[in-house]
């Protein structure tokens, strides 16, 4: 008898093993692994403080600057930060990234708490030469398994969303008070950005 | 000897069984809604951001040049749409390679980014070939029968539907500001497309 129950254990294991190997992934939600990608890339550039500091002065310095920098650099900062994770993505190295970052948020900060006027042509090319680092930053760090549309996606917006917040703030510079407060926000963020070339730097 | 393989056969028939009973739906395709074919069309467009994001952009694009694009685009593409996905009826699989999508949307966001000024000429060719690619890539896979037509006319009312919502709502908008907007939206779809073709040359 007992050799029987042990005999039908013997059995039964084998068919309980290969039930639990073909087990499904779970499809708790309607598309696996791209709400995750989207959020994912949503989350990562308001992840670092340093990505933060700068894209928020970007959109600072644009409201400083008026039409049509205010315009011309939420258009422009997505897609040459946008080359620069294309060239992050296929390993394409890039020196002194962390460098890079950093310096952006110091001198984007400075040229808040400045109130710096420089030609459109200038502030352009100033704002995509440290957008490339960012984006290659974000390049190198994209982990691997996501959704790329749905993260690249999360991604942009999410910087441009960045952008909106220092566009938004910048709209307190037709005050007076206001805009010793956005030359304030710049000094803050000029700070931010020396503790972060120290920390690059250590 | 002979009873031993017999009882050997019955566990095998079991384990064989258990497989088959676990198969879960086939997911090459289409979701199912459960409320027939032609809703099954129109969620498997509207579940499907790659197929979404260019339709945008170029409902975008056309409502930034007027109404008379706007008009073009409504029909040209949906109609292209069909046709594509008739054509990729036959077809068994398609390999869609990243970069084509990608493109796609660094030419339609860039052109919206950068408010260019194209002809209605091209606008249409763009429609056409937006809606030959992603249609025949849609119908392919989706087998043959009776409610696939239905599928396809769902799809192409989504689109239909869409388009016409996007590209009225652009044409309208007259504030600067607001077309400034619209712009950032196309450098987004340009900068994701962007980032798509790293993440394709990373993959190979």
């Amino acid at each position: 008898m007992k050799s029987c129950k042990v005999h039908t254990m013997a059995r039964v294991f084998p068919i309980l093993i290969f039930v639990m190997l073909c087990a499904p992934s779970a499809l708790a939600h309607p598309q696996k692994g791209e709400a995750v990608g989207f959020l994912t890339g949503f989350r990562h550039p308001i992840s670092g403080l340093d990505h933060v500091l700068a894209m928020i002065a970007v959109g600072l310095w644009g409201a400083q600057l008026g039409s049509p920098a205010i315009w011309l650099l939420p258009v422009a900062f997505p897609m040459v930060m946008a080359v620069g994770g294309m060239l992050g993505l296929m390993g394409i190295p890039l020196p002194g990234t962390e460098y890079g970052i950093a310096l952006s948020a110091m001198l984007l900060g400075a040229a808040v708490l400045l109130e710096l006027r420089p030609s459109l042509r200038i502030a352009a090319l100033l704002v995509g030469f440290f957008a490339i680092f960012h984006g290659h930053a974000h390049g190198t760090e994209l982990p691997r398994g996501q959704s790329a549309l749905l993260y690249s996606m999360g991604f942009v917006i999410a910087t441009g969303c960045l952008h909106a917040v220092g566009i938004g703030i910048g709209t307190f510079h037709r005050w007076g008070w206001g805009q010793k407060l956005l030359r304030a926000a710049g000094g803050l963020v000029t700070m931010g950005g020396v503790f972060f070339l120290w920390k690059a730097a250590a | 000897m002979n009873r031993k393989r017999k009882s050997h056969l019955s566990l095998y028939a079991f384990v064989a069984f258990s497989f088959a009973m676990s198969a879960v739906p086939a997911e090459a395709h289409l979701n199912s809604t459960g409320m027939g074919p032609f809703y099954d069309g129109l969620i498997h467009f509207l579940m499907n951001p790659e197929d979404i994001v260019p339709v945008v952009a170029l409902a975008l694009l056309a409502g930034l040049r007027g109404a008379n694009y706007g008009r073009r685009a409504l029909f040209v593409l949906p109609t292209a749409w069909f046709l594509g996905a008739l054509a990729g009826l036959s077809a068994l699989a398609a390999n869609p390679h990243p970069f084509i999508a990608a493109a796609w949307f660094v030419l339609l966001g860039g052109l919206v980014a950068a408010d260019a000024h194209v002809s209605l000429r091209a606008t249409t060719v763009l429609a056409a070939l937006l809606g030959l690619y992603h249609g025949y890539l849609n119908g392919t896979g989706m087998g043959q029968s009776l409610s696939t037509t239905v599928i396809l006319v769902g799809l192409v009312f989504a689109i239909f539907v869409l388009i016409a919502l996007v590209a009225a709502f652009v044409v309208r908008l007259r504030a600067s500001w607001a077309r400034v907007a619209i712009r950032v939206g196309g450098s987004w779809i340009a900068a994701s497309g962007l980032l798509m073709l790293g993440w394709a040359t990373r993959a190979r």
